[in-house]
């Protein structure tokens, strides 16, 4: 009976041994990749306002990265605050919709609907609403761009209850708080995390796209819009990746957020069993 | 007064399915009983029933001298289902104190009876454990702690080891026993392994199927505490015999039925 597979102690030093293994072969496609990159750019002799080298994007990275740093900095503020303003909003609206169905057929349709309209196009709206050089023009498309693809997977996550979950609740006469805190929620939490993790890139695509309609200069997606209409490409690659960087770290934070709350779920076991 | 009192019970689902048609039956505490029938005889429903998870359409279910729904939310009973119903995101110790948690009680007593509940299903150790990290008969025995952490009288079981193999099965049925022994309760028992249902009952309900009706019923007279030895007494098959023959009698055509599909009549 006592022969449970315990999960075996490891040491440290092998868990990030193990951990940095696994990391070998996507660091040598992205070396890889690279390389063939500045290989192919030099052998077929690319113009540089078409695809510059990578060496020469690292080079002007250098050369500006402390302009291109408060650039990102300024843009990442505006997709931190859309993000907020529409993951909170979308768990939130997914909380009434799970609580009240009726609430959910009258509005979800509309949801739906609201979805299959390019939000992007809304940008110079935005930018006509809230003013060019208010951060909030911003905010709001990214706000927008994150609200449903989180309020759509917290949705199915609070709903996708296993029927005896809730017999079980029913047995011992619990109430709907106690249903929705100790079970749809905790529920929830995985597919609620995968709207999260999309959403990290969606609002910097929205803020950085915003700032292509207008924006201060100090805003990354007008330095890039910028440095393109003068014919610095090179200056407008390092800006593109000032923004990748920002945004991996982003989806990196909130992964790591992930891991740490749904511990439990399927997808993170490898770090309790492997 | 009777644990369980069902008087003039019938349940039919909007298929137009009639799944029970007049119960009547009489549980005294102390008492085990199980529920046998082939698939589609309703013997899950009934247990539904007793347990105010799904309403009859005519009848009357008393709990502990309580109306059913009356009784769920005193916390009269426990309830185990053929899952383990465990929570993932909650380790074997939290899912145990679950009703607890809902009951009110305190961080303390909740622990210290965490505690007993491990011993009394022979988990001590796994308490910090995921139910994914457990096999399925220890889980079922979690789900069984936390069918009893809070001391209900009556225990409701709903082919709690139906997905076990059959050793693991018959260790958790000589388990069961023991524990039935240790805690006085009442247990409801829907199954359908005859050799389960004789061995762990003092009284076999025999159910027919389509609609679902009691056919017949069994004393279980073999002696306390039952062992393994008591698989292989005569008096042990004489029994067996007598449910199979009364199953045959009421016209069970067994693994040839399905359930009905479980939708509640509205009306």
């Amino acid at each position: 009976m006592s022969t449970i597979v315990q999960p075996a102690p490891r040491s440290v030093g092998r868990r990030v041994g193990r951990t940095a293994l696994d990391w070998i072969p996507a660091l040598a496609v992205f070396v890889l990749g690279i390389a063939a990159w500045q290989g192919l750019v030099a052998a077929f002799h690319v113009q540089e306002f078409l695809l510059p080298k990578p060496t020469s994007i690292a080079h002007a990275f250098w050369d500006q990265k402390s302009a291109l740093w408060s650039q990102g900095i300024y843009t990442f503020k505006e997709a931190l605050g859309g993000y907020v303003l529409g993951c909170g909003l979308g768990i939130l609206v997914a909380l009434l919709f799970a609580a009240w169905r009726t609430l959910s057929s009258a509005f979800m349709p509309y949801a739906v609907a609201a979805n299959a309209i390019p939000i992007i196009a809304f940008a110079p709206i935005m930018n006509n609403w809230f003013g060019l050089l208010n951060p909030f023009s911003k905010m709001a498309i990214a706000a927008v761009l994150c609200f449903f693809p989180v309020m759509i997977n917290t949705l199915r996550g609070l709903t996708s209850v296993h029927p005896s979950s809730i017999e079980l609740m029913r047995s011992y006469a619990a109430d709907r708080v106690s249903l929705f805190r100790r079970v749809r929620i905790p529920n929830a939490l995985p597919q609620m995390f995968t709207g999260l993790k999309i959403a990290t890139v969606l609002s910097m695509i929205g803020a950085i796209v915003g700032e292509y309609f207008g924006g201060p200069t100090e805003a990354l997606g007008v330095k890039i819009l910028n440095d393109s209409s003068y014919g610095n490409f090179t200056d407008a690659w390092a800006g593109i990746v000032m923004a990748s960087l920002l945004g991996i770290v982003f989806y990196a934070v909130v992964a790591l957020a992930e891991r740490l709350t749904t511990s439990w779920h399927p997808s993170s076991r490898a770090f309790h069993t492997e | 007064m009777n644990a369980v009192s069902i008087k003039g019970v019938s349940k039919r689902f909007k298929a137009g399915v009639t799944a029970l048609q007049g119960i009547d039956l009489d549980v005294e505490p102390g008492e085990f009983v199980s529920l046998i029938g082939p698939s589609g005889c309703g013997k899950s429903t009934l247990l539904r029933i007793i347990g105010d998870l799904t309403k009859p359409t005519a009848g009357t279910v008393e709990v502990n001298g309580k109306p059913a729904e009356r009784a769920r939310r005193d916390h009269e009973y426990g309830i185990v289902f053929q899952d383990a119903v465990l929570y993932d995101w909650r380790t074997v110790a939290k899912n145990i104190s679950l009703p607890l948690e809902l009951l009110h009680w305190s961080r303390s007593k909740r622990n210290a009876r965490i505690r007993d509940m491990l011993e009394l299903v022979e988990l001590s150790g796994f308490e910090n454990h995921h139910p994914w990290q457990l096999s399925g008969g220890m889980q079922q025995r979690v789900s069984i702690a936390r069918a009893l952490s809070f001391s209900p009288s009556l225990l409701l079981m709903d082919e709690p080891f139906g997905a076990l193999d059959e050793m693991t099965r018959e260790r958790l049925n000589a388990e069961l026993l023991g524990i039935w022994q240790e805690t006085g309760s009442t247990v409801v028992f829907v199954t359908h392994s005859i050799p389960e249902a004789v061995f762990l009952s003092t009284r076999v309900v025999v159910m027919s199927a389509r609609p679902g009706r009691v056919a017949g019923l069994i004393e279980v007279d073999l002696p306390q505490p039952r062992t393994s030895a008591t698989r292989e007494e005569p008096h042990f098959f004489e029994l067996v015999t007598q449910v199979r023959e009364q199953l045959a009698a009421a016209g069970a055509p067994l693994g040839e039925t399905q359930e009905p599909a479980l939708v509640e009549d509205q009306a």
